[in-house]
Order: structure tokens, then sequence, then C-alpha cells
């Protein structure tokens, strides 16, 4: 199967990971976090208090609505800290990973023969449901549910991301993986892939080849263009790298929690890609890789449109792939940029000089304009490559209409599909946070 | 500077908190204005912006109606001076002539505008928005030159306030707030919006350009067409030369300030495409809608209608339709939003537009008209054309849930069987 993406735009942003910097570094990870906010619909319980000892793979959290789903510890360590917010909300879990002697990392046991409850009792209880979403609603899935199909996109278009190359012999390990969850669905499950070089044939699978400009890596704009969701109907997304994971417990028995991160951005002095844990803290992954700057940075974890802002000693975040560093700008004084004609400023508007250089660019994290209601039409449609109108979905969201949000199609979205809209915007909203309302919304009405 | 930006923030304590804090709004649009603001991206969400914003939007369009805007400072002088009968055109006094007549209308308009759109942010406690400055510079050049100021003020206060804070501000108005200024002048103050005695200017202003002879008139083309009795019109212009089309490209004939010139309209039409500013959709619907109506008027000429003898080209060299076009009608704000009903929406103002012009003789002018009534259906195409979307995905659902109830059926007969 082929799909070919029209609409979208790819980021012609500095400090990508040169080619010959595509083997991963290994990087020792002596703390990792785990922070629920990054699993959405998942309320955190919190199994573990300062100083207990945990095995990689032990539960940390449970959801609070379905016991089995746990958030694990991605390393063996102590628990360093509980931290959490107002209202007692857990905003992380620290674990350092040191003084793990004697715990033991829990196995499972599945395979080709195991029913279908075994199978997401596995997946609940390994960490490995929480890192895979639902659609509609773009959250943790209930284990409980059967998806009618499974979709997996294998690849990373994102700004500056680094797409793994997976092997015949990776792709056998997956396979596994794909035996077992077929027990979960009675529909199909599509791998997602740039070409057949990037992600060999996995057995059992349907590998969909996708080529054009991001948001072609994001699972929502496949499934689109594959076989959209309808009302009523769930299914299953995740990446990659989990159902590599799966595969991994299916053959081992023990969960795996190593993820390769591209570090880059303009503000890194030599842009690569290291194999550490999950979670693992950044300072680790940046000491003494970035660029002796004279203003302020701001290191995203995660890519520049669906990062989260994090602190030189925070966390990697989910989905564990990426972190950026560029230019913060809050330092930054710019006489009327608004009338700029320098060919340094990144846009996708033809008024810019640097739209029609062949060049690449540094943006700093400066919003650009304040704040505006919906003026230009058409901005955002440019950027969403599915049979959606956003700007008319959005506007049902604003207003909180359930109907014209279910009749615009708010069951087949996701934020991030919104997050290359959201960097076109002219009127700087903060669409994916909108998104993300309506969904929470919607879900807190009907459900 | 540098030594600005200290200014600017050892005066800002005054108007947060401070004596001047009812004028904390004009500090931030003037601050923001001088600055690019320092926000940045917050927590979660996009990390980076793009660098377009609504400032940069609402200068080019500024920017794009400049030549029409220099036309006609040149144009009105013009037509003083063939009313004064010289023979001699000197052209920067012309130019002086025509900024002096045009300045104390844009003064007037930005003044009132702005006024109170400052009041309205300083009410709503939100920044400044950048939309009245391109309405404050497009009203006066869609008005008559001899339009008294006092006029222009009631009418921009008027438009500002009923058609767009009312609603909201900017991007949330229905119809064109220009157009609205225009339509209020054209209603309340006919005398002076038409006829043959508002377009041509006739008084010397500051002692600078000739006198014009007591009792000079001159109507538009248009006008001339509306008022004509039965058959083909001869157009004259000031001085009474016939008019060509090449005068009407060119934009030498008496008209609404900004309105005359096709050409400089053309370039303006060109920096709103290049930039992606003005959508081609509606400016290419328009003109198709104005040439077909055009044509059919023309193919059915009487001498009832003498506007059905114009060649359907020439509707839109005259009169205002081609500033219309490319100004009015792509306002993105009261525009259809969608990209099938921006078609059906410029397609429709062209049909009207001419349709006006041609069978209503009332009205010499039909473009202004058929933009604001455009305006107010635009969110009804759009409404036609998201129910389109909306029916597909019904009818997907219809689809899957007959496969579903297929396959369920399948099933039962399977176990039918093996029982």
């Amino acid at each position: 199967m082929e799909i070919k993406i029209k609409k979208g735009l790819d980021l012609p942003l500095a400090g990508a990971v040169p080619a010959e910097a595509k083997a991963p570094v290994a990087v020792d990870c002596k703390r990792a976090a785990v922070v629920p906010d990054d699993f959405p619909g998942f309320i955190a319980k919190v199994d573990v208090r300062e100083g207990d000892v945990v095995a990689a793979g032990q539960p940390l959290m449970h959801h609070k609505d379905c016991e089995a789903v746990k958030l694990v510890s991605p390393v063996a360590g102590t628990v360093a800290a509980v931290v959490r917010g107002e209202r007692r909300k857990v905003l992380r879990v620290v674990v350092d990973a040191k003084g793990a002697e004697g715990a033991q990392a829990p196995s499972f046991a599945v395979s080709a023969k195991s029913s279908a409850e075994e199978v997401a009792q596995m997946l609940a209880n390994s960490g490995m449901l929480v890192l895979m979403r639902q659609r509609p609603y773009d959250i943790v899935p209930n284990p409980a549910d059967r998806p009618r199909d499974i979709f997996v996109t294998a690849f990373d278009s994102a700004p500056l991301a680094v797409s793994r190359v997976y092997s015949a012999e990776d792709a056998a390990v997956m396979a596994a993986a794909v035996e077992v969850l077929k027990k979960l669905t009675p529909g199909r499950i599509f791998v997602s892939r740039r070409s057949a070089a990037q992600c060999a044939d996995i057995a059992g699978a349907v590998m969909v080849d996708v080529a054009g400009p991001h948001p072609a890596s994001l699972v929502g704009v496949q499934i689109a263009n594959i076989r959209p969701v309808n009302k009523g109907e769930k299914v299953w997304t995740m990446h990659v790298s989990t159902l590599y994971k799966i595969g991994k417990i299916v053959r081992d028995g023990r969960a795996d929690f190593t993820t390769t991160v591209a570090v880059t951005g303009s503000e890194v002095e030599k842009p690569y890609v290291a194999s550490t844990v999950m979670g693992a803290q950044l300072d680790a992954l940046l000491a003494g890789r970035l660029k002796a700057a004279d203003h302020k940075v701001r290191v995203i974890a995660g890519n520049v449109l669906t990062g989260v802002h994090e602190a030189e000693d925070g966390y990697l975040r989910y989905p564990y792939t990426q972190v950026t560093v560029i230019a913060d700008g809050s330092d930054k004084d710019e006489f009327m940029g608004w009338a700029s004609m320098s060919p340094k400023k990144m846009s996708v508007s033809p008024s810019y000089p640097g739209h029609w250089l062949r060049r690449l660019f540094s943006p700093d994290a400066r919003t650009l304009g304040g704040r505006r209601a919906m003026i230009m039409s058409g901005e955002y449609e440019r950027y969403v490559p599915m049979d959606i109108l956003p700007e008319y979905l959005l506007k049902a969201v604003q207003s909180g209409n359930i109907d014209a949000m279910e009749r615009l199609g708010i069951y087949e979205v996701a934020p991030e599909d919104f997050a290359l809209a959201e960097y076109a915007d002219s009127s700087k909203q903060p669409l994916q946070q909108m998104v993300r309302n309506g969904l929470d919304y919607l879900r807190h009405e009907v459900e | 500077m540098k030594s600005l930006r200290k200014f600017m923030d050892r005066i800002k304590p005054a108007f947060y908190g401070g004596k001047l804090s009812s004028l904390r709004s004009v500090y931030d649009g003037f601050d923001t204005f001088l600055f690019t603001p320092r926000d940045t991206s917050g927590p979660v969400g996009v990390q980076v912006h793009d660098s377009m914003d609504s400032k940069r939007t609402m200068t080019i369009v500024i920017v794009a109606l400049m030549p029409c805007f220099f036309f006609g400072m040149y144009n009105t002088a013009y037509q003083h001076w063939l009313a004064a009968g010289a023979i001699e055109f000197p052209f920067w006094e012309m130019m002086l002539y025509g900024l002096l007549a045009i300045l104390p209308m844009v003064l007037t308009t930005y003044i009132v505008g702005l006024g109170i759109e400052f009041i309205c942010a300083q009410l709503r406690h939100e920044e400044i928005q950048e939309g009245f400055l391109v309405t404050g510079i497009i009203l006066p050049m869609i008005l008559p030159i001899e339009t008294p100021l006092w006029m222009v003020a009631v009418a921009t206060a008027f438009a500002v306030i009923f058609a767009k804070e009312v609603f909201g501000g900017t991007g949330y108005n229905i119809v064109n707030v220009a157009l609205t200024a225009r339509a209020f002048l054209f209603f309340a103050y006919p005398a002076k919006m038409s006829g043959d005695h508002v377009f041509v200017a006739t008084q010397p202003i500051l002692g600078v350009g000739p006198t014009v002879p007591d009792g000079f008139t001159c109507a538009t083309p248009l006008g001339q067409i509306a008022t004509a009795q039965g058959g083909d019109v001869a157009l004259t212009g000031v001085g009474d030369h016939a008019i060509t089309a090449a005068d009407a490209f060119w934009g030498f004939i008496p008209g609404s300030f900004g309105e005359t010139s096709t050409f400089c309209i053309l370039i303006g039409a060109a920096i709103l495409l290049l930039t992606r500013i003005a959508d081609w959709r509606i400016i290419v619907s328009v003109v198709a809608g104005a040439l077909c109506m055009g044509w059919i008027a023309n193919v059915f000429e009487t001498p009832t209608y003498p506007g059905s003898y114009l060649n359907p080209a020439d509707q839109l060299l005259f009169g205002g339709l081609a500033f219309a076009a490319v100004f009015m009608a792509t306002d993105p704000v009261t525009a259809a939003r969608t990209r099938t009903g921006k078609w059906i929406y410029g397609f429709l103002i062209g049909i009207i537009a001419v349709l006006i012009r041609v069978y209503n003789t009332g009205y010499p002018e039909g473009a202004m008209l058929a933009v604001l009534l455009m305006n107010v259906f635009a969110p009804l195409i759009d409404w036609c054309v998201v129910q389109a979307n909306v029916r597909r995905r019904e009818r997907r659902l219809v689809a899957a849930e007959n496969a579903l109830d297929a396959t369920e059926d399948k099933i039962e007969a399977e176990e039918g069987r093996a029982s």
C-alpha cells in the first residue's frame, strides 16, 4: 500500500544530525523520571515511596480507573522523589539508577497461544499500553477494549527528527509482537514506513509506504488516508519502537526500556544520536554538547512542534526520541521585527526573503506576534492533510458545541495533527491546546 | 535603538498601574509596534512560531494600496487642472495638491477610528488590533474627493462601532468596515455621494491649484450611463473630451479617489497575490462573474438600460469593481472562508455588481452593494460547503455500519449452519 501526502511542510531548521553521526552513542543514565502528564487519560496513583528499591519494569504508578494499567520504572534503582504539584497532583516520579541490588525485574510469558485477555494484561502490566494511544480522544487505551485496527508509524518526519532504520532482523522481533497483538483486534495492523529500506517487511502486518512532507509520519494523518475513524469506533496507535519493545517482551519475557534519542537543534555543537533510557535526565545527554552561548537557550524535550520546554536538568519526555535545543529569544529586542526583510527570518509567507531561499534557519522560541482572532482563512488547511476542515472544527471546539465537533470529525484528530498549523498561524492561537481541551471536554461529556 | 528601548522601559510603570493606566492599551500598541514582544512559546505546544503576524499582514495590504493612493493624488489634481482648463500640468504641484486634498480625510479616519479602537481595547483589556490600519486608509480611497470631513468622521465612527466593535473587534465583523462606512454615507447623504458635483475637486487648497469656474459639473462614466436617456452613451470626461478604454485603464477619469486606475489596482493585486494575503480564487471569480454578467447584458442590449451597451471588459475598467475585487472582496474576515465557498462568493459578487449597475439605474455603481450583500451571505455559502464535508463523514459511517452488519449476519448464518 502507498500513500502520498501533498499538504504539509518540512521546516528547514539548522542543527540536524549529520549522516555520519547517526550511529547511536551510549549515554549512561544516572537518573530518570516518569511524568504522568505525558499520558493523557491516565490518572496517576503512586505505588512507591521515596527510598523504595525498584527494578526496571516495576510499576511506579497505576491508573486510578483501571488498576492493571501501570506506569513502570525505566531503570533499576531507588525512588529519589515523588514530586507533587497543586492539589497533590503527581508531577513526576524520579528514580536514581543506583542501589537496586536484589530487585527482580518482572517477567512476562505471552506467546501466540495466549488469549486476548492475557495479551492485554501483559501490555497493561509491562508499561507498554501507556505508550500506545487510542483514537478517538488521543488517550491511553483501555485494556478491555478491542480496537478496530492498530496503526503503527515506523518513521518520524518531524523537524530534525531521525528515523531509525529497522532491519529484517528487527522486523522478525516485531513480527512476534504483531502475532500477539492480532489477538486484540478483529481488524488489521498497519505499519507505515518511508520505504522498505527504512523498515523491512514485518510478517503479519500491512506495510504502508508513505511519501511527502511532515506531517506524513503522524499516525492520525496515516489513518485518515488509510481507514478513517468513524464515530463509535476505536483504533489503537503506537510508534514502531513500542512495537519493537513488545516484540522483545514476547521473545525474552522482559521489557527493554532503552531508546535512541536524536539530540538536535541550532544550539547543539555537534548533533548526534544517543542510546539511553526512556525518561533519562537531560544533563547527561547535553553535557559538553551545547554551543557556548551569550543568550538564553531553550531545551525542548521532543521536537519543536510537539515537544515540551524542559529545564537543562529536566527529563526526556514521551515519546523519548528527540531533544532539541534552540535560542529562547526572551532576552532579545528586535526593532520592528514585523517589518523585517532579513533573510534570516523563517516563514511560510512569501513576503519574507527567507521564504525564497534554500537555506536553514535558527528560529528562537518567541511567538513573533500577539494573539489575534482567526483573521486569515485557509491558513490551517494547507498543513492538515486530512479530510477535515480545521478552522470549523476548532471553532466548534471553542464554542463547546459537541454536535458540531462530532460532525466535523473530532474523533479523527489528535492535538499533534494541528501542530504544523499552529506553527504557521499568523494569529498565534494555541491550536494544540484547543484540540486537547476539546477532546477532554467531549470525553467528559460523552462517556 | 537601545536608547528607545530604555525610554519605553522607563515610561512603562506609568502605564502599568501608574497615573496613565487608562492609556495602557496605547502604550502596548506602540510598544509592540516598535519592538517585537519578548513573549515566548508556552511550556507545551509549538515551540517555534512563523515570522508572519497580523501586523505584517495589514502592512502588506497598505503597501499594496500605495500605487492606487499615489495615483489617486495625481488624478485628483489632474481632474482639477482639467476642470480649470489648464494646458500645463506641473507634476510636483499636482502631487502636492492631491496630498492636501486627501490628507485631511486620512487623518480624520485614523483619528476617529483608531481613537475608538484604543478605547475599546482598553475596555476589553486587550492589545490594540491592527485591523483599522487598513480600513483607515481604504475608506478615503473609496470616497468622492469632495466628501465633507464631518461626514467622513461620522461614517467612520458608525462603521467602526456598529460594524466591528459590537461584534467583538477585528476578526469578528460580518461586513467589511470600510464599505459599511461608505454605504452609510451613500444612503444617509445621497446628494453628497453621487451625481456630478462631488467627484472632481473644484477649490484651490491653501493656495495650491488653479481656480475652477463656478457651476462646473462632471459625472463619472457610470454616472453618465445611469442618467442617460436611451441608447448607447458617448462617455465624456472633464472638458468634454471622449473617454477611451485606455483612459479608464490608466485611470485618468473622474471617480472616487483610489478606484480609477485599473493599472495601479493590478499592481496592488500582484503584491497581494504574491504574498498570499489575498486569495486568488476570489479575485479570479469576481472578474469571471463580472465578465459573465457583462456579456449577458451586452448580448441582450436594450436602450432601456444604457449600461447594457458597455462591453464586458469595460465593466471592469469603469467604476470601483476592480478595486472591490482586489481590496474589498478579498478581506479574509468577511469573505467566504472555505475554498469552494470562495469561488461561489466571488462569482456572485461579480454577477450582482454588474446586475445592479446595468439594471438598476438608481445606483450607478453596484460593486459596494454586491460586496456587502455577499459579506452577509458568505457564512451561508460556507455552511453549505461545510455540510458537504459533514455528509461525506456521515456516508462513511453508514457504510462502516452496513459492513459491520453484513459480517455479523455472515457469522450468524455460519453459526446457524454449524448447529
